[in-house]
């Protein structure tokens, strides 16, 4: 193994841990389901490369604008459906994706289904990096607010927020907006990083998937999402020499963890100084205390 | 004055009269109990002060607004806050957790500040968490703090939740059924506890109970409903002596006797 193969997978790591942590707000810590996020990626995905293709945008500005394309969208999609009660969301972000999708297969301008090459290769580790920590930070200091408190309460009792004077459906619509804005951030670095577009990246396969690692790293984590990340996107890629077996093997990886801990791989824990201090703390003190046992 | 006042409203379910042609009123500063049978339409009344159900006919005033076209979280953002009959606290978030969530009406600051940590952000949090601490004290949670709510003594929850409505400085406190799976001893308790928070808070509270003799004890005023109807409304001592009062709802106890 080269280091420019293993430079690949840890920039696509570094992507979809973007785009899993807008989708961790949103389900993890908001409780909505959305299986249209690739749709929100593919937005910023196609509007980042036109910045930098036809309007000469330096490529950070261009990933803004990308995430504020996506965050757009969200908010038309968000006005229409989040006062619908359940699942009615999670069944239009879906049809959202598709509709994404197939709009751009017809889309001559961006070489419809045939895809679109010759994107400028900007994303580098160094910059998809910085971004993931800015992410992380962000995404962190928002649950540790009063508005991210103000989420976490919709997902835990809807109606017990409404009698606490919390406006339901404005932070369901903050929640979706931010979350898009970080799945198009990551559909502009993914493009960018290929050189190439296609409609066909952005299936609902890929929404699934994102889905899948934020329930596999735990609701309403957000280091159990970052680690989710790294893991399921990385894992198939160290599977390759097992060929076919390889994605029997990521299946079975994602069942085994969701037999063994339902909850997810952290479980609503947060890897933070203060956690690893008192987990070691434990251990330490589990440790002494057999040792007493053993002594006797 | 008056905080609250129904003037003929009614609330229907396809054909069923929930709540049929009600009206009263709530004194500022006064104890108001709401007693009635089984399926009488209690809590209907109050998901309809809340804004959870949309009257079907009627008005409600509220510091003499009209309230009844309002969302639930405009209501709750005038003041008026209240418990629910089957508990309903943010289950998997710790007794603090509960009480600070529901502080957030008193900060202003917006995404940005909590983004960039500033200056507004750490002063207003910093009040948030001294009056979750506060509300901690006053409702008897402090030791209860780091408990995940669902863990909680089902007495504990209905405490908890009291604090976290009392979060929002409201001025009508709505309370349905309290003392529900309490002993008579904590059942005592707790009335000495909502006389106690309407004096420290200075607000007018409604309460919902099914013990006749614990409401007599606390409330003001009384109104007793029957199937959705207004049988009576008064003093306990008007209550007490009320001979359609005695028909419908003691009555049934005195033949026990
Ligand atoms: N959402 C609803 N849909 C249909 N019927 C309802 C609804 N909510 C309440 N009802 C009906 O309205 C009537 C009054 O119910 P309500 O819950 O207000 O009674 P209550 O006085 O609180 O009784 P309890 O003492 O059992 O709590 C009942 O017949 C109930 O079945
Ligand atoms: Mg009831």
């Amino acid at each position: 193994m080269n280091w420019f193969y293993i430079k690949g997978i840890l920039i696509l790591s570094g992507i979809n841990l973007l785009a899993v942590l807008g989708l961790s707000l949103l389900t993890g810590f908001t409780g909505l389901f959305s299986f249209g996020h690739a749709g929100f990626m593919a937005i910023g995905a196609y509007t980042t490369a036109v910045m930098t293709i036809h309007f000469h945008l330096p490529f950070m500005v261009a990933l803004g604008v990308g995430g504020l394309a996506a965050a757009l969208a969200s908010l038309i999609i968000g006005k229409l459906t989040l006062n619908l009660k359940g699942d009615y969301f999670c069944i239009a972000t879906l049809g959202l994706g598709e509709a994404i999708r197939l709009i751009l297969d017809n889309v001559q301008y961006f070489g419809g289904a045939r895809g679109w090459p010759g994107i400028p290769l900007h994303t580098s580790l160094l910059n998809v990096f910085i971004i993931d920590v800015v992410g992380i930070v962000f995404l962190a200091f928002l649950i540790r607010s009063r508005h991210g408190r103000n989420m976490i309460a919709i997902r835990e009792e809807e109606l017990a927020s409404q009698i606490i004077g919390i406006d339901v459906f404005k932070y369901k619509m903050k929640s979706l907006m931010i979350s898009a804005l970080y799945a198009g951030v990551a559909g502009g670095l993914y493009g960018h990083y290929l050189g190439f577009l296609q409609p066909k990246m952005f299936q609902i396969i890929k929404s699934t998937e994102l889905t899948i690692i934020v329930i596999f790293g735990g609701l309403g984590s957000i280091s159990g999402s970052a680690l989710g990340a790294v893991i399921l996107t990385a894992l198939p890629e160290a599977l390759r020499s097992f060929d076919k077996w390889r994605l029997v093997v990521y299946g079975a990886a994602v069942i085994f963890i969701m037999i063994s801990r339902p909850q997810g791989l952290m479980g609503g824990y947060e890897i933070t100084p203060t956690n690893i201090k008192c987990f070691l703390f434990r251990f330490v003190k589990k440790d002494k205390k057999h040792q007493g046992m053993g002594g006797r | 004055m008056n905080i609250l006042e129904f003037k003929n409203v009614t609330k229907t379910f396809g054909g069923l009269t929930a709540v049929g042609n009600v009206s009263f009123e709530v004194e500022k500063d006064s104890i108001f109990g709401l007693i009635g049978p089984n399926g009488a339409g209690k809590t209907t009344i109050f998901n309809l002060i809340t804004g959870i159900y949309k009257i079907s006919q009627g008005e409600i005033y509220f510091k003499e607004d009209p309230i009844h076209d309002l969302q639930p979280h405009k209501i709750a953002q005038r003041g008026i806050t209240r418990t629910f009959q089957n508990i309903r606290l943010f289950k998997k978030l710790t007794t603090y957790e509960n009480i600070l969530t529901a502080c957030h009406d008193n900060a202003t600051y917006g995404i940005v500040n909590a983004l960039l940590r500033d200056h507004k952000f750490k002063g207003q949090e910093k009040k948030l968490h001294e009056k979750a601490q506060e509300l901690m004290g006053i409702l008897g949670l402090s030791s209860q703090k780091n408990i995940i709510a669902s863990n909680l003594p089902y007495g504990m929850q209905r405490r908890l939740e009291i604090a976290r409505a009392l979060a929002l400085n409201p001025s009508l406190l709505l309370l349905d059924e309290p003392a529900a799976g309490m002993n008579p001893d904590e059942t005592i308790k707790l009335m000495e506890l909502i006389k106690e928070i309407r004096e420290h808070f200075g607000l007018s509270i409604v309460v919902i109970e099914h013990h006749m003799d614990l409401i007599m004890g606390v409330c003001d005023k009384i109104m007793v409903l029957n199937f959705g109807q207004k049988l009576a409304d008064g003093t306990a001592q008007d209550i007490q002596t009320n001979p359609k009062v005695r028909e419908a709802y003691l009555g049934e106890e005195e033949e026990h006797c």
